[in-house]
């Protein structure tokens, strides 16, 4: 078992005729990923590299019978394909677009209310589940299958614990990237969640930044609700107030949201906090004995 | 992408919002002119640059004549105003705000912004004007007034009037709030603004409402449907090396310190900045050079990172999904043979074309330390610097 995808997840690329769309659709595909086709409007009946093309998203999943779909289209038109997947009933979207209009997103979030498809991203790596299906950007070979849970809002610094925990010959039960924009489709606290949930998750990294309230919010979701142990590590703890750190999200204001205050609060709740980036997995291993 | 006071209150003046009548002047001679125009003085004059906290500085100042407004703009023009968001170096005065004085009986704070918590537009209003609204949260929280605005519907009249109601005003001036809150809702949503913020927005002794000061923040995401707020930027107000970086897609913050960092990914290139410091040096810039840097980005990130005096080594720390180790390293490389790299160089690669990376590398003859994780990478470049 793990979370969100699993061997028998079939999946469909949003923008599939553009470079880094079939790019990682084929990585996708290599690592082992049921990648059964992809959308771009007008490109339907076409063929490319093996992956049938369909006009829309309802069409593909009629064909194919996917289930989740991974998004690489440019950031002016990704909110409408977001939407479109959601209103073609898939469970699960990764959008992996960076640089999406903020209220484009306030919008695709009213839109989903009350719809079942959960949304991961955007501005993300992707989930995967190492050695079933991988959806998204993330290098396939740094995973290896196992017991810990990672969620993260930065991709390479989801890589960064994920290879931590590898070499050290512990392995991954599904990894996350929500995505570093101030407004999102899965939150800490709801991947935290699902991997309380999962049988297969033993542990749990978790990756935050400065800016916003989340980080804080997952922690008290661990000390109320999480049995499992759980390590973490916040970015920016020398980042300058005023400044946003390239994530839109990831910027101090008024002295809210500083790296300080979200460690502080992240220990009181029992987490084990990594002093420095390079030391997630050994955090980790300061509350789980693999 | 930060804009000047003028400029704020030219656009809301363009959306109906009640704004000071004024004009910015570029000289005295201008200064003086525009007082006679705005009619009966006094006037107000004020510094524009990009940075809160001007009064204190001397960068707001009434006068009463227009030869007076001329003295004090000749005195504000060319003056380097520290405040205390400016650091101490402060920032040039270029242009001032000449702007009729108005009479004001109470001060009050409103803004709009986008709540991660509710991922909605939210209105925040408070009866404590001229504040720090941060402060205000704090010591007295019961002061603040927020109601979250549906996205399908948009404000409504009720909300509306529920701020001007829990502000405390009566009569006339409810129905004068409503108008003007609307317009700050329909300036947020058609400028893309990630925050907009009117303190104070005071009323006046003749019973008007008018937006005092003006603050905005735009969605650096959404400018590509805005092009006309392109044209507001202030390259004079903007770090040089930030807006260079900028053309070439690069994210880059200068810093104090004395390593420059190249990292991908933000998240990254954040925990790169904490561990440098975490082994006792001192990060001079955030540099993330993004998912899909071409080999000219790279060598363009080593330019702007050299461009910095202070720089006294260089850490590259790369874990490549959608970026490729082989192009990062192609990249150094060239940007090696162009700029040449006189300082220490450690290069951290990991992740896709890993291999190919390194070789590229190791073939070059280039003087590059080759680190085995972030922690290696760090407590090398912290030793090269200090052995300087």
């Amino acid at each position: 078992m793990s979370i969100l995808v699993n061997k028998d997840t079939k999946v469909i690329t949003q923008g599939i005729t553009g470079a880094t769309g079939l790019f990682h659709a084929q990585g996708a595909r290599e690592y082992g990923t049921q990648m059964v086709g992809g959308v771009t409007p007008g490109k339907g009946g076409t063929v490319i590299d093996g992956f049938p093309v369909f006009n829309t998203v309802t069409e593909a999943v009629h064909a194919t019978g996917a289930t989740a779909s991974v998004i690489y289209v440019p950031p002016p038109y990704a909110a409408d394909s977001i939407m479109e997947a959601v209103d073609a009933g898939l469970d699960l979207v990764c959008c992996i677009t960076e640089g999406i209009p903020v209220l484009d997103m306030v919008k695709v979030k009213q839109y989903m209310q009350g719809k079942k498809t959960r949304l991961i991203g955007p501005n993300c790596p992707g989930v995967i589940t190492p050695g079933q299906c991988k959806i998204g950007i993330m290098p396939g070979y740094i995973h290896k299958p196992g017991k810990v849970g990672v969620v993260s809002r930065s991709g390479t610094l989801t890589y960064e614990a994920v290879w931590q925990l590898t070499s050290l010959g512990i392995g991954q039960s599904t990894c996350v990237g929500i995505g570093g924009d101030p407004v999102n489709g899965t939150s800490h606290v709801d991947v935290l969640r699902l991997f309380q949930e999962d049988p297969d998750t033993d542990a749990v990294i978790m990756i935050g930044e400065i800016g916003g309230s989340a980080e804080e919010e997952a922690a008290y979701f661990v000390r109320d609700h999480m049995t499992k142990p759980v390590a973490a590590f916040i970015a920016g703890r020398t980042a300058p107030p005023g400044k946003r750190m390239g994530h839109a999200g990831a910027i101090i204001s008024g002295g809210k949201g500083t790296a300080a205050e979200k460690v502080a609060v992240l220990e009181k709740c029992g987490i084990s906090v990594a002093a420095s980036p390079a030391e997630m997995a050994q955090a980790l291993l300061k509350v789980y004995k693999p | 992408m930060n804009i000047h006071e003028y400029q704020a209150k030219g656009i809301l003046r363009s959306f109906g919002v009640p704004v000071p009548d004024g004009h910015v002047c570029y000289n005295s001679a201008s200064a003086r002119e525009w007082a006679k125009r705005l009619g009966d003085g006094p006037w107000v004059i004020k510094a524009q640059i990009h940075a809160g906290g001007r009064g204190k500085g001397g960068g707001v100042k009434l006068v009463r004549t227009p030869d007076e407004a001329r003295d004090v703009a000749r005195q504000m023009i060319g003056m380097t105003l520290v405040t205390h968001q400016t650091g101490p170096e402060g920032k040039l005065v270029r242009r001032v705000l000449i702007e009729k004085g108005c009479n004001i009986a109470r001060e009050l704070y409103i803004s709009l912004l986008v709540d991660r918590n509710s991922s909605k537009v939210t209105m925040m209003a408070s009866t404590e004007g001229g504040m720090d609204i941060e402060e205000v949260a704090e010591k007295s929280p019961e002061k603040i007034f927020m109601e979250a605005i549906d996205p399908t519907v948009g404000l409504t009249q009720f909300q509306c009037r529920k701020i001007a109601f829990s502000l405390g005003l009566e009569g006339k001036l409810t129905n004068k709030m409503v108008k003007m809150v609307e317009g700050l809702y329909t300036t947020f949503m058609d400028c893309d603004c990630s925050m907009l913020e009117i303190n104070p927005l005071v009323v006046t002794a003749e019973g008007e409402l008018m937006a005092l000061d003006a603050k905005f923040g735009f969605d650096d995401n959404a400018l590509f449907r805005h092009p006309k707020l392109n044209d507001l930027r202030d390259y004079d107000e903007e770090d040089h090396n930030e807006t260079e970086a900028s053309q070439y897609d690069l994210s880059y913050i200068s810093l104090t310190g004395n390593i420059g960092c190249l990292v991908n990914g933000a998240g990254l290139a954040m925990a790169t900045m904490d561990i440098i410091k975490h082994y006792g040096g001192d990060p001079a810039n955030f540099l993330d050079v993004g998912g899909g840097a071409t080999i000219e980005r790279v060598t363009e990130a080593f330019k702007i990172i050299l461009s910095d005096k202070n720089v006294k080594g260089i850490l590259v720390n790369i874990f490549g999904g959608i970026m490729k180790c082989d192009v990062i390293a192609t990249g150094v490389v060239e940007a090696a043979k162009q700029v040449g790299i006189k300082v220490p160089l450690v290069v951290r690669l990991e992740g896709t074309n890993v291999d190919k990376g390194k070789q590229i590398l190791a073939e070059s003859g280039l003087n590059i330390v080759s680190a085995d994780g972030m922690a290696d990478g760090a407590q090398k470049i912290v030793q090269a610097v200090a052995a300087c």
